[in-house]
């Protein structure tokens, strides 16, 4: 029993085995502080930013930013076109984008895998039906569906997360079905049946982790793509409507001013870019720590 | 004599081919009524040539698939999976272990975890029963309660391989179907394990039906040989007198294609 308890001790936590290996790439690491860092700034809006997102300062049209000639202290990154400062748009419309990458990643991830499980282990009839229902929504230009389905459930936030949620989830589907295609064959699958797993557990517990890496990937990529497509339909006036201070919005809004102010177009933009290029480094460790054949023991 | 663990009456088996838009469909006999019986403690080797139907027969005799006829008795008892379903009861008296230890493991699962499962869906055991009866396991197939919480990709073929047979009999069976369990181990690795399966058959008064196509291995721990060819029966005598005098034309091709290494039969290939 002594040897034993000094086993237990000597073990690191699961978290900590997670953490250890996770460490060892730089690059997930900053992901992963850029992405908490955002995070952090879009909970705590009130208090960091200096103005509120929707209010206008009259005198201040097109402000440069402050360490430009003419500009001014209070509005660090400049102000818009109807004088709203800019940095504190940004800082609230981290809280819209980071909710629309979340909800939308969530919901084609959960269908995806789902459908896609589904797909891989039942196969006959049940699979082809799923994939050519699949194959049909591949086949429309992404953002032109997503313009339709917005259009049958009405323009708003919400219903165009749902939208682009619908349009990502057969990249998953495809993903996840082929991974359960090769590893359902395996003979682990076979042991576990023998040991008698039901279905069920068959599909979510032996099938489906050995299945997670490609999808890791797939869902950091997704929740790039989602917040651009939700600036993309917001611009068409289907997403966020205005004032709303979200990013793709504030993109589009000042489209017609980046000959004459290029703030206004550029820091949007460094936002989408700098988060997404964030959750793309964090997915890519998170993939590599969540594999166990690249654990070193 | 007492009753056998396992007693196959007339198994056949039958793959529906389907046809394409111009080819017809057709039927292929897989298995042609096979008949043995196995004994308690015993060790049933099957032998022949890739495609002749072993892991057909072993996917039946495991009950992962159904017969399409036949009659299969393990304990005296006819089980038919096509019409009941499979119980608790009788998935603990017949456990696999399977050729390729790469693939037998679930990358994703402690070797722990791997051992408990048996144990967590067949028995209504607690965690703790499970991880003392887990580490017993491991220290019973050479290795040891260290290994708990590893990653299969931490250990060698051999050691895969004795985790896989330290799986299969987690739930004690009556009989432990063997598909080729040494054929993907280089030839020491595999000593070591035909050594261990034979102390385990000591042991625990294990039943084994042992597949493989390698008569050196099957000469050295088989009590009785079945050659099957094209699914059906050819040979089925006791190792010594098969191997002393070969009947079935089949078996005598079969014994003749064992390549020899002995200093004698080089000699006589080298003077040729």
């Amino acid at each position: 029993m002594a040897t034993e308890s000094s086993l237990e001790l000597n073990r690191p936590s699961a978290l900590a085995e997670f953490w250890f290996y996770f460490s060892q790439n730089k690059g997930a690491v900053i992901g992963l502080a850029v992405f908490l860092l955002l995070v952090f700034v879009a909970l705590l809006a009130p208090i960091f930013a200096p103005h509120a997102p929707d209010f206008q300062y009259r005198d201040y049209f097109l402000l440069p930013p402050s360490w430009i000639e003419g500009g001014n202290s209070d509005f660090l990154l400049g102000t818009d076109a109807v004088g709203r400062d800019i940095l504190s748009r940004l800082i609230y419309g981290a809280r819209y984008s980071l909710f629309i990458g979340c909800v939308v990643v969530a919901i084609a991830l959960v269908g995806g895998v789902v459908l896609g499980l589904t797909a891989g282990y039942c196969k006959g009839w049940v699979d082809t039906l799923i994939m050519r229902i699949m194959d049909i929504i591949l086949a429309f230009p992404s953002l032109l569906l997503a313009l339709v389905l917005v259009a049958v459930l009405g323009p708003g936030l919400v219903n165009a997360m749902i939208a682009i949620a619908l349009v990502l989830q057969p990249h998953f589907v495809r993903l996840t079905r082929a991974a359960v295609l090769s590893e359902a064959g395996r003979d682990y699958v076979m042991a576990a049946k023998v040991a008698g797993s039901g279905h069920l557990r068959l599909m979510f517990y032996t099938i489906l982790p050995n299945c997670l890496a490609p999808l890791i990937v797939q869902a950091t990529l997704s929740f790039s793509s989602a917040i651009l497509d939700a600036a993309a339909l917001g611009f068409l006036g289907m997403g966020a409507q205005p004032p709303t201070p979200e990013w793709g919005t504030m993109l589009a809004e000042a489209r017609e001013f980046i000959l004459r102010a290029w703030w206004v177009v550029t820091f949007p933009g460094l936002a989408i870019l700098i988060t997404v290029l964030a959750i793309n480094l964090f997915g890519d460790g998170l993939r590599d720590a969540l594999d166990p054949k690249l654990k070193r023991s | 004599m007492t009753q056998p663990v396992l007693k196959a009456e007339n198994i056949t088996r039958d793959y529906h081919v389907k046809g394409g838009l111009w080819g017809k469909s057709k039927t292929v006999n897989a298995l042609k009524g096979i008949n043995f019986e196995v004994h308690e403690g015993k060790t049933l080797a099957i032998v022949g040539e890739s495609g002749c139907g072993k892991s057909t027969l072993a996917r039946i005799l495991t009950l992962i698939d159904p017969a399409t006829s036949g009659d299969l008795k393990i304990d005296g008892q006819s089980i038919n999976i096509a019409k009941t379903k499979l119980t608790p009861e009788l998935r603990q008296k017949v456990q696999i272990v399977f050729q390729n230890p790469y693939g037998s493991l679930n990358p994703r699962q402690k070797i722990g975890k791997v051992l408990e499962e048996p144990l967590l869906l067949n028995t209504k055991k607690t965690a703790g029963e499970r991880k003392k009866l887990a580490d017993e396991m491991l220290v019973k197939v050479g290795l040891g309660p260290e290994h708990y919480h590893r990653y299969p990709h931490m250990f060698s073929g051999g050691q895969r391989q004795r985790i896989a047979i330290a799986r299969a009999l987690m739930l004690t069976p009556r009989l432990l179907v063997l598909d080729e369990p040494v054929s993907a181990l280089d030839l020491s690795v595999q000593a070591q394990i035909l050594n261990l399966l034979a102390d385990l058959q000591e042991e625990l008064n294990l039943t084994y039906v042992f597949i493989s196509h390698d008569l050196s291995v099957v000469k050295y721990i088989a009590d009785e040989v079945l050659v099957m060819y094209f699914g059906e029966v050819v040979e089925h005598r006791s190792r010594d007198e098969i191997f002393a005098n070969p009947q079935h034309e089949y078996t005598q091709t079969l014994f003749a294609a064992t390549p020899r290494a002995d200093v004698e039969s080089i000699r006589e290939r080298l003077s040729n």
